[in-house]
């Protein structure tokens, strides 16, 4: 059972906020994990889960998992049993389409889920929440639209391979199946209960009332008759930054009782903001952010300029104390994206006793990040309109488990 | 022909003047050079080659991140506010013997930019080494400022090193203080039709479509033209076999120019394939979606069988 947590909306501010909508940390210092995975009562994901991983997929598990950016889930070992076994699942991740800008804190669940699809074998649905930005961001629904074409072109970019995944809108397809579904949910969760997980009033419009089952039944493999036919006891696993959860909290209460199962989950901590002080990246502060438009030379600048330093105030005090690497932001990002380990080691070692200086760290990282954001530009370059349309048709994918 | 880049390097060690030199695959711009050729050879350059409207032409060289300001430049050269601009390929290719991507200072060792200005960004003093081309956007050479002018004195040149960020009054009873830098001819370059130029200006490892024509394009532009030029050739590389394998090609052989010494096979061998197989496999996504798009809309174009 999960735990219903009535004091799940703290509005006060010497408690830390985690929603769909919101994400601060208690007094303005740093987002409590523990306390997080605690409150919402979902699991670490342990060594062992990752060495099981590396096992089944026969590759190095993803930088991610090693560096514990993925570091909570629900459910994630029965899917590694259920695989092992050969049953097979399926991977579900979304975007909210607010902005045309995305920037790097954006494509961490993307690059995850590329992976997780190349490394199991599995097929893909990504859902385009055009609805749902329409309503919060008060957005026409034409251009809720064009950005969810525009973003998806990004998404694509990441790598996902066409044969395996299914890019959707939700003005584009809720409807049929997918509906029904949404119906069957929503007949489950009361008008209270809604409000105590998503923090709704009696202000709001009950457009966004009626939105939470729209992003929970893409969980259940009957909302994809085109996909999955007859395969309704297929698993589906979500990979998603943890403020999402309460919507798969509400998923999960539900499913048993549709006689679905419930959906896994794997969750990844926040991409924090280059000057750190934010809880996260902020498409609405450039400064906070590296984009993936951002120019070798923005990255450098943004880098050397924003990025929040753990060095000390002079050089004899920092090769004297070395830096603080739990504020750092460009060793925080290195732990992110840099991919060799002992590197990553080394670096810490030498810049946390003092003999490495901040602006080498920061060298390295805007190096590290040019390469990505470049690499992103190419692939994005090369996503056309017809490969956007062959993403989304309703079609169906013969060979998404090879 | 001009001079060939064998030829200057050649002249270079006859002066006894000492560089480094890096070879890599031909670049168009400076972040792609700056790809092969790391900060710590020496400090990039750009080069902008200019014309104003009585047909004088300028190069002027800078350090990658000084701002270099074209109407500022223009009152300092005395040539008004908006006097100076990009210069149009042929006379890339008329004057400067180069190609597209390709503009250095040493491109004035040709008889035919001798009246072509050659400004250096002061700050070029101050570095160990500077990089430029040696007239091929393949190779890049790094050395210092000195040596630089050792080779300029040879061909009975001056250095002319000005401070490219300083924004100095320019009005009655404050001359301009570059117009001294101005040539005291002009040059007619003849216009010749778009076609014609492509073929001239094509040096051995550029292909056509990365080409494009450039006439009198503003300085952001031209930055503009080349990156749609690059972009272009990367949708390229997802549709086109040859260009696919020559992209893996690349970036292999580049990876084993810059690992490749001294290392034995076996720990050379690991490294391509820790280095390389992310990227090659991603490749290869975007080729294997690109193919399936073609073909899914060749589907919904394709009418159905005759009974």
């Amino acid at each position: 059972m999960e735990v219903d947590k009535k004091e799940e909306i703290a509005s006060d501010s010497s408690e830390q906020v985690v929603n769909p909508w919101e994400v601060s940390a208690k007094d303005g210092g740093k987002i409590d994990y523990d306390k997080l995975i605690d409150q919402f009562g979902c699991q670490r994901l342990d060594e062992s889960l990752i060495d099981r991983v590396e096992r089944l997929t026969s590759r190095q598990p993803h930088v991610f998992l090693r560096r514990g950016v993925f570091f909570a889930h629900r459910d994630f070992d029965l899917v590694l049993d259920a695989y092992e076994r050969g049953d097979k699942f399926y991977l579900y991740t979304g975007r909210g389409p607010s902005s045309e800008a995305l920037h790097l804190g954006h494509l961490i669940p993307f690059m995850f889920t590329k992976y997780l699809q190349e490394a199991f074998k599995v097929p893909l649905v990504i859902q385009l929440t055009d609805d749902e930005k329409c309503m919060w961001k008060n957005l026409s629904v034409e251009e809720s639209q064009r950005l969810a074409r525009e973003n998806a072109k990004d998404i694509i970019a990441c790598g996902f391979d066409v044969t395996k995944t299914f890019i959707f809108s939700d003005f584009d397809y809720v409807g049929g199946a997918f509906y029904k579904n949404m119906v069957k949910v929503a007949k489950c969760v009361t008008l209270n209960k809604a409000m105590g997980i998503f923090g709704f009033s009696g202000e709001d419009h009950i457009g966004k009332l009626s939105f939470p089952p729209v992003q929970a039944v893409p969980s259940f493999p009957s909302s994809f008759p085109h996909l999955f036919p007859g395969k309704d006891k297929l698993r589906c696993l979500i990979p998603c930054a943890i403020d999402q959860d309460p919507y798969f909290r509400m998923t999960r209460d539900v499913a048993p009782r549709l006689g679905y199962s419930k959906p896994a989950l794997i969750e990844s901590t926040f991409f924090p903001a280059l000057q750190a002080k934010n809880g996260k990246m902020s498409a609405s502060d450039p400064n906070s952010a590296i984009y993936v438009t951002d120019t070798a030379k923005d990255i450098k600048n943004k880098i050397n300029r924003y990025a929040f330093s753990g060095g000390q105030d002079s050089i004899e005090k920092h090769r004297e104390i070395g830096a603080n690497l739990e504020v750092d932001i460009p060793v925080k990002y290195l732990s992110f994206f840099l991919e060799d380990d002992a590197e990553l080691e080394h670096i810490k070692k030498e810049y946390g006793e003092g003999r490495m200086l901040t602006g080498e760290v920061k060298k390295r990282l805007t190096e590290v990040l040019t390469g990505m954001v470049e690499r992103h530009r190419m692939a994005r370059a090369a996503v056309t309109e017809e490969m956007v349309d062959a993403f989304m048709a309703v079609r169906p994918l013969p060979n998404m488990f090879e | 022909m001009g001079f060939s880049k064998d030829h200057l390097l050649a002249r270079l060690q006859e002066l006894q003047i000492d560089y480094s030199k890096y070879e890599h695959p031909p670049v168009l711009t400076v972040e792609e050079q700056a790809k092969y050729v790391s900060s710590s050879e020496g400090a990039l350059s750009k080069n902008l080659f200019l014309k104003d409207k009585k047909n004088r032409y300028y190069i002027v060289s800078a350090m990658t991140d000084t701002k270099v300001d074209m109407k500022v430049l223009s009152q300092r050269l005395g040539l008004g506010k908006g006097g100076i601009r990009m210069a149009p390929e042929e006379a890339l290719s008329e004057l400067l013997q180069v190609s597209l991507g390709c503009v250095t200072p040493f491109a004035v060792v040709n008889e035919s930019a001798r009246d072509v200005s050659l400004l250096l960004d002061q700050k070029f003093k101050n570095q160990t080494r500077c990089i430029f081309h040696p007239l091929s956007n393949d190779v890049s050479i790094s050395l210092n400022t000195l040596g630089l002018d050792k080779f300029l004195q040879s061909i009975g040149r001056d250095s002319v090193y000005i401070d490219l960020e300083a924004n100095p009054v320019v009005g009655k009873d404050q001359p301009p203080d570059l117009a001294v830098y101005v040539p005291s001819n002009s040059v007619v370059v003849p216009e010749l039709p778009t076609k014609t130029a492509s073929i001239q200006t094509a040096s051995k490892n550029v292909s056509a479509e990365k080409t494009k024509p450039v006439a009198s394009a503003k300085p952001s532009k031209l930055a503009g033209n080349v990156k749609s030029a690059v972009e272009d050739s990367a949708l390229l590389v997802f549709k086109n076999p040859e260009k696919f394998v020559e992209e893996i090609l690349d970036k292999t052989t580049a990876l084993l120019l810059s690992e490749g010494k001294g290392e034995n096979v076996e720990a050379l061998a690991e490294t391509f394939r820790k280095r390389l197989t992310s990227e090659f496999t991603h490749l290869a996504v975007m080729y294997k979606n690109t193919a399936y798009s073609q073909g899914f809309y060749a589907g919904t174009q394709s009418q159905p069988k005759r009974p």
